[in-house]
């Protein structure tokens, strides 16, 4: 990629290769840093991929619970047990820091600590298989609560190897690539020059020479041509 | 202090009131796209939305995906999942790896 507009001269020189000395070094530590995101990210997605299945596996149960007690109970009794809930969840969310990435971590504060105090009902009007869902339920709420740290932050981690990647690849696939192959054309032509410099030099001299020996040759002679005057 | 919110149809959500998270029952997509984005702009750091709806409206989902905050997490509603949560982890690693490595 040889532009036409740049100058070939060795300030020009020393500026490229400054600049591909910055880009060498930049892409080093990009493609550390990508490959860190990546080991990182990979201890994420699996553990990921781990609590979905727990999760998915505790909604299912409950879903079935549920779907028992909906069918066993009317559909207003369900609502009115439902109604006002006894607990309460706040949730924290703090900022975390995974290879400079912000990732959110949650923690969360439940008003009642007592795991029986979830059911907000009285015992007499409902189901047993309700207690089951909402059990369940409460079971799978903290593997729940860990999938979505995790999974938001596999989500933003993915962003940010995707950014990186695409820098380590510019800068090795046309930045680089691309400052070697101007520093190649000034150096050549900087070369081109101080041969064209060398050989005028050359030339120069050859004509100096030949200057300076035609000059000796008619002083020579003219010499000649005096003496055999004088002998004669 | 941030909520946490569920998304889906009445009978999947029902059950998470109990355990003090905010259910929003949505019957179809147009009513679930409006909460999403107004719960998305509320102080609701987690939203849980059912397959079900999530599968009507990927673009709103993935509009939240390089933010912070809210996380749009999937959980399978009452008819049992769909996949969509798995493949959503597909998708992130082939953004950052640009293949499916696992």
């Amino acid at each position: 990629m040889a532009s036409t507009t740049i100058n070939p001269t060795r300030m020009e020189l020393t500026r490229l290769k400054g600049r591909l000395k910055t880009a060498t070094r930049g892409h080093k530590l990009l493609k550390d840093k990508r490959d860190e995101l990546m080991r990182q990210f990979l201890i994420l997605l699996r553990k990921n991929k781990e609590l979905r299945q727990k999760v998915e596996l505790g909604l299912e149960q409950a879903n079935a619970a549920f779907t028992v007690a909906s069918a066993v109970m009317s559909p207003e009794m369900l609502e009115s047990s439902l109604l006002y809930p006894k607990q309460s969840v706040e949730l924290d969310v703090k900022t975390g820091n995974i290879m400079s990435v912000a990732v959110p971590q949650y923690t969360f504060k439940t008003q009642n600590t007592d795991p029986s105090e979830i059911y907000p009902y009285g015992f007499a009007q409902t189901s047993g298989e309700l207690d089951d869902a909402l059990s369940s339920l409460s079971g799978v709420f903290s593997d729940m609560l860990e999938l979505a740290q995790v999974e938001k932050s596999v989500q933003l981690m993915a962003q940010e190897i995707e950014r990186t990647r695409r820098r380590v690849n510019a800068l090795e696939h046309v930045m680089i690539p691309d400052y070697q192959e101007k520093i190649r054309y000034i150096s050549m032509k900087l070369e081109e020059n101080e041969r064209g410099a060398t050989s005028r030099l050359m030339k120069v001299k050859d004509m100096m020479l030949a200057e300076e020996r035609a000059k000796y040759e008619a002083r020579r002679a003219e010499q000649e041509t005096a003496r055999r005057g004088t002998t004669a | 202090m941030s909520k946490i919110a569920v998304l889906g149809d009445r009978d999947s959500v029902l059950g998470f009131r109990a355990l003090g998270l905010t259910a929003f029952p949505a019957a179809d997509a147009a009513e679930a796209k409006a909460q999403l984005v107004h719960l998305a702009k509320s102080d609701y750091a987690i939203i849980y939305i059912t397959e079900q709806l999530a599968s009507e409206l990927p673009d709103e989902i993935s509009r939240y995906k390089d933010q912070l905050t809210p996380a749009v997490i999937l959980i399978p509603g009452k008819a049992g999942t769909l996949g969509l949560g798995d493949d959503a982890l597909q998708s992130a690693m082939e953004r950052a790896v640009g293949a499916n490595i696992l």
